[in-house]
């Protein structure tokens, strides 16, 4: 049992980071844009909150852990959107291929990161936000007391909540208001959408800028709580970015989905370490190494799925990937 | 002198793409209270022309007037401002959408987001003109009459002051086209401007007030419809007086080379695109099949290529030279087993960049899409293919800067020579062209009727798919109508009528003797 | 009254596209690109570090061609670039967007690892070799070939797809090397008494061998898309499936076989990568080039010679950054951003080619340059 729940309050924040890659992902993507710079996104995002944290705690008194989340917000959300908004320009704007823009955004986005990262570094092997992370982790006061509930489900840092709360925003959004609506035109067919007299280059802009500056803060999110405040040169994050980019698909592009998926990917992805003890066996470590392609293998098989069913609701946005151009014939 | 009684005014329009001139120096009004006609053949440069007035193109000169004000149509949100509303002949529909959600995306900026509210007005609107419309379908489960009656309620709900409607009538029944009309005087009582672009002179004169002509691509006048009628428009549209004089030689010693038999096709939406149709072609004639476009021609000529997946119990035979007791049956053979089999059977699709040739390679590497496979070496043979092409361009006049540049470069007329030439050289039996002269000019389209003249007197079996019934009725010998998938009669184009052959493809009541 | 009108709205840029650009015009604007970005990059060096990119700029060069061993490793790392380039050339080509790289010659190294290790002893060199070569192709012929069958079958995107096997095969190497190393903290060199199926020594270097498979593949593939029935049938598949259909080309044989053929050529570099370079296997193996060949094999349009090009570039920014790093004491993470900076320049600079702008006022006909 105590085991159980060890996973839970494992998965449950792995689960969150995901959470915000893929919801920003999914705006963009009902824009029409596929943009596989997720990783190098969440780097960007999750370095400038770490950094301004990291800079307002060392260079006052007494810093305010209030103010330290304002700030480290504000920075990833700038600094992710800024690296949106360079994929925006030139796929966008320039029209140059979706794809390949995404992956030299990856590359750009974990090379800033890592590169100043050493400058903070600055010889360690790691250096640490202690306040902010206290602000960002802080547990719900009382209810967080309650037992095994108050251990699975009221013991996160705020911005589990914030993404739960921002799935059902983006439901609400893309379905019940005008602009999500114009949005989806935008991804399924741009030039009934321009007919319509949607500013469809307007969307296009904003969905990928927003989108990103979401996905940022699931590197934030990593950084600032799950990894307990600590910067490091690290690889983690671009996996995180990918299997974001795996749960678009599994949710098929409804952030509804994104709540449940997110954390079952959390199951899925901590299912090496939990289970076996659970279940009372022990299992190489070679085993633990292979169980974590669970996640993806799933996504294959989703993807296989909804690919057999061709149920129209379920299949990405039907211009996703193709830039528009209003004079093509 | 401008009026106010003018809606829109456009002064030396001219817009270019590339190196084609789609509209040259175009000057054109249109009255409040009337329905104008914008009539001239495919490819004369009407649909880039209104394009211009809804913000899909932006002209490279001249000048837009809306009432009295010289405009800047920048963009369709520009021409819904100021009152301009175009159904496009390509549906502007988002499939994934219900008819509801397809219509909110046309409300009023700033208006408030209420679906309620736009559910009561679309429905408001359905009633008054008498359509029916499940606002809570989806697109992709529509029928195409569906979609098009949705595209109306769409400008209807907008409020246009300026309709402009492309070629609205190509996909819909009789029933359905009265209704349209229904619609359409409506709308002129109303003191609105509607604008009809459409190729077809009997709708021009049922509907219009007025009828403007476009030839390729320039202005060629106007003129009142009660004053017109078809010979005098058909010859403002083409530039001289039909006299088509093609010619037709008597088949000589005709010999069965395809029959078809029960021939259906279910398309990907479940309906039948073809129902049980049957006909044999011969060697020695031209066979047209007439009808209004989307009635199965495309489906029957794409089965016998064996590019479509015929239903049980259809028959294909195709008789050899030489072999005519011996048929082999084409069903479930694909184009490679086709010609493996060695049938010689041309094919000139109605899609000729996007299925006929490949737009990015020149026109040798065309010549051998379909030989290209032949002999055991696995390098491919560029010499062949590369004299054939030196040859067609020379027999046929293809103008081309040279033999590698991308077909895709080419004018209309052009690529339609390259296609036409391959599929000739591969010496047919049986020859099927979808569209050929669809586009091109009357010079280009006389070439194309006397290839197709030479290739019935050497003994082919030509099956002519055509849209202009004057064409149809002085080119073939005999002629197949279809109409909503069905065989609606085989009708001898010597002694039949326009009239006759019109009426069977609009009206399936002839189904006495479906095989002459 | 026609009054003359001021066209205040007139937007104040207009695109239009551009009819198949020459040359002339294709070559000036990638330099001017390539330039720009050279100038963005030394500012950004600039402004970061204080130094003096000029200074910057020839260190970063000495990092290539200082020495003749240093100019050697370049040629290493381009051959292990360049060869997934290659690999990537028809399926892209086919307009198959093979994201899967990575993975494709993780497999690639993973079989021609497991072979040599438990093989090693047992089989004679040559056959051991053999063995190798037909392990990694088999490995990454099936990474390549269950995405395709799945998109000719039921047309599943295959981005996404082949991403999402990336890390099947990471997981799986992962797992692997876990049992090859056994009670060892790490898998070492492979072999490293026996030195079986380590690529022998040529002119001083064993990775000599692989400079040599890519510069043969480089032609082969080259001539393959060019020449063979084999290249024109993807071609016509990627411009259009219904022109295909009506060719009679089997559309989904051709997928198939085409990324049975990419997946193969990625295993092959798995394959030179653990006997020429590395002599182990681990997770970072690819390192990376899986993502960057496809950059590279994009922007050369399927043109393998010119993807040794850009191989070349790319290859030679890295080097030069990790010159910069060790040379003033920064960091490697350098050649990421630079790299990144050109990418984005180069990405950019295809709209001039592609399209031409017509500026307010500009009614009549501009016809570029």
């Amino acid at each position: 049992m105590s085991s159980l729940i060890a996973w839970i309050m494992r998965a449950i924040p792995f689960g969150t980071i995901i959470m915000y890659g893929a919801m920003g992902e999914t705006i963009t993507e009902k824009s029409g844009n596929l943009n596989l710079g997720v990783p190098g996104i969440m780097y960007l995002g999750g370095f400038a909150g770490f950094a301004s944290a990291y800079y307002y705690e060392n260079s006052v008194e007494n810093p305010i852990p209030l103010l330290s989340i304002v700030i480290a917000l504000v920075c990833a959300l700038v600094a992710s959107a800024l690296g949106g908004l360079i994929y925006a320009f030139l796929t966008i704007t320039l029209r140059a291929n979706q794809n390949v823009t995404g992956l030299a955004l990856t590359t750009f986005g974990m090379g800033v990161a890592n590169f100043f990262g050493v400058f903070i570094l600055d010889g360690a092997t790691y250096s640490a936000a202690p306040v902010a992370n206290k602000a960002f982790a802080a547990k719900i006061p009382v209810l967080s007391q309650m037992g095994v509930l108050g251990q699975t489900v009221f013991s996160y840092g705020f911005l589990a909540y914030a993404a739960i709360v921002l799935a059902i925003v983006l439901h609400w959004f893309f379905n019940r208001t005008r602009a999500g609506l114009n949005l989806r035109a935008v991804g399924e067919n741009p030039a009934t959408a321009d007919a319509a007299g949607i500013n469809v280059t307007k969307y296009k802009y904003l969905a990928t800028c927003v989108g990103a500056a979401i996905c940022g803060v699931g590197g934030l999110y990593y950084v600032l709580d799950y990894n307990q405040g600590i910067w490091a040169t690290t690889g983690q994050i671009e996996a995180l970015g990918w299997l974001a980019l795996a749960l678009v698909i599994f949710t098929t592009w409804k952030p509804l989905n994104a709540i449940w998926g997110a954390y079952l990917f959390g199951i899925l992805y901590w299912l090496y370490q939990f289970l076996p003890s659970m279940l009372g066996i022990t299992v190489s470590s070679a085993m633990t190494d292979l169980v974590q392609m669970v996640p993806y293998v799933v996504t294959i098989l989703v993807l296989i799925a909804v690919s057999m069913r061709r149920k129209k609701e379920d299949q990405p946005p039907a211009h996703l990937g193709l830039a528009y151009f209003r004079e093509e014939r | 002198m401008p009026n106010t009684q003018y809606a829109i005014r456009l002064e030396h329009i001219t817009k270019t793409f590339g190196e084609v001139v789609a509209n040259h120096d175009v000057t054109l009004e249109v009255r409040r209270g009337e329905i104008l006609s914008l009539l001239g053949e495919n490819g004369s440069g009407k649909t880039t022309l209104m394009n211009m007035i809804a913000g899909i193109y932006y002209p490279d000169e001249g000048e837009i007037y809306v009432g009295n004000k010289a405009v800047d149509i920048r963009s369709p949100r520009d021409a819904l401002r100021l009152g301009i509303g175009m159904i496009h002949q390509h549906f502007k529909l988002v499939d994934v959408f219900t008819a509801l959600e397809n219509i909110a995306l046309c409300m009023e900026p700033g208006e408030k987001f209420d679906l309620k509210k736009v559910r009561s007005r679309a429905r408001a609107i359905c009633e008054k003109y008498g359509f029916a419309l499940d606002l809570d379908q989806k697109v992709y489960e529509m029928s195409v009459s569906q979609k098009q009656t949705l595209e109306i309620v769409k400008v209807l709900f907008r409020g246009a002051d300026i309709l402009i409607l492309d070629e609205p009538t190509a996909v819909l029944t009789p029933q359905e086209t009265e209704k349209l009309f229904a619609v359409m005087r409506n709308m002129k009582a109303d003191g609105k401007a509607v604008v009809i672009i459409t190729h077809k002179l009997h709708e021009v004169l049922t509907i219009s007030d007025r009828v403007a002509i476009l030839r390729r691509g320039e202005y060629v006048g106007d003129v009142a419809t009660k004053d017109a009628n078809e010979a005098m428009l058909t010859e403002m549209m083409v530039g001289k007086k039909v006299e088509l004089d093609i010619g037709r030689p008597l088949p000589v010693n005709p010999v069965r080379r395809l029959s078809v038999h029960h021939l259906s096709v279910t398309g990907p939406e479940g309906g039948r695109v073809l129902d049980d149709v049957s006909f044999d072609a011969y060697g020695g004639e031209i066979l047209g099949i007439a009808g209004i476009s989307g009635n199965g021609q495309k489906e029957l000529l794409e089965a016998i290529a064996g590019l479509q997946r015929t239903d049980g119990g259809a028959q294909i035979q195709f008789f050899a030279p030489g072999a005519e007791d011996k048929p082999t049956s084409l069903i479930g053979k694909s184009p490679k087993d086709i010609r493996d089999a060695g049938i010689h059977l041309s094919f000139v699709p109605e899609d000729r960049l996007g299925m006929g040739l490949v737009g990015s390679m020149g026109m040798t590497d065309n010549m051998m899409l379909k030989s290209y496979g032949s002999g055991h070496s696995p390098i491919v043979d560029r010499k062949t293919p590369r004299e054939l092409a030196e040859e067609i361009r020379e027999e046929l006049g293809v103008v081309t800067p040279g033999l590698n540049t991308p077909v895709s470069q080419l004018s209309g007329g052009n690529v339609q020579k390259v296609l036409v030439g391959r599929e000739l050289a591969a010496s047919p039996i049986v020859l099927m062209t979808a569209y050929a002269v669809r586009g091109l000019d009357i010079n280009t389209s006389y070439t194309i009727y006397h290839l197709l003249n030479e290739q019935k007197k050497k003994g082919v079996a030509v099956i002519y798919v055509g849209e202009d019934l004057d064409v149809l009725l002085e080119l073939c010998d005999r002629i197949l109508v279809l109409c909503g998938g069905k065989a609606n009669g085989i009708l001898d184009a010597r002694t039949t009528t326009k009239e006759e052959v019109g009426l069977r493809m609009t009206d399936l009541q002839h189904k006495k003797e479906v095989r002459a | 009254m026609a009054a003359q009108t001021s066209h205040p709205a007139e937007p104040l840029v207009r695109i239009a596209r551009r009819e198949a650009a020459p040359l002339r015009r294709k070559i000036a604007v990638r330099a001017a690109a390539i330039l720009l970005a050279l100038v963005v990059d030394a500012l950004f060096i600039f402004f970061v570090t204080g130094l003096n990119p000029i200074n910057v700029y020839v260190v970063m060069w000495g990092g290539t061609f200082s020495t003749s061993v240093r100019f050697s490793w370049a040629m290493r790392d381009l051959s292990t670039l360049l060869c997934i380039g290659i690999a990537l050339a028809p399926a892209f080509k086919m307009r198959f967007w093979n994201i899967g790289a990575e993975g494709q010659v993780l497999v690639g190294g993973l079989a021609t690892a497991l072979i040599m290790v438990y093989f090693g002893n047992s089989l004679p060199a040559p056959a051991l070799f053999v063995a190798m070569a037909l392990g990694s192709i088999a490995a990454g012929a099936l990474w390549g070939f269950v995405p395709a069958w799945f998109k000719a079958r039921w047309n599943t995107n295959e981005t996404l797809f082949t991403l999402m096997m990336n890390y099947v095969a990471t997981s799986i190497v992962a797992c692997m090397t876990n049992i090859m190393r056994g009670q060892a903290s790490s898998l070492g060199t492979l072999n490293k008494a026996t030195k079986a199926g380590w690529f022998p020594i040529l002119f001083g270097q064993r990775y000599t061998i692989n400079i040599i498979v890519v510069l043969v593949l480089t032609f082969a593939m080259y001539a393959y898309l060019k020449y063979s029935k084999h290249g024109y049938e993807i071609a016509v598949v990627g411009e259009s499936e219904n022109t295909a259909r009506y060719a009679g080309i089997n559309v989904r044989r051709v997928m198939v076989r085409t990324m049975i053929i990419s997946g193969a050529i990625c295993g092959i570099t798995g394959f030179l990568i653990v006997a020429g370079k590395d002599q182990t296997i681990s997770t970072t193996s690819a390192g990376g080039n899986g993502f960057t060949a496809i950059i590279v094999a994009w922007l050369a349009k399927f043109n393998t010679f010119y993807m040794a090009l850009i191989s070349f570039l790319l290859v030679f920014l890295e080097r030069g950054a990790s010159e910069i790093a060790s040379a003033y004491s920064l960091n490697e993470y350098a050649a990421d951003i630079i790299t990144g900076i050109i990418l984005f320049f180069i990405l950019g600079s295809e709209f001039f080619i592609n399209y031409r702008l017509i500026w307010r006022g500009h009614h009549k006909e501009v016809k570029g340059e």
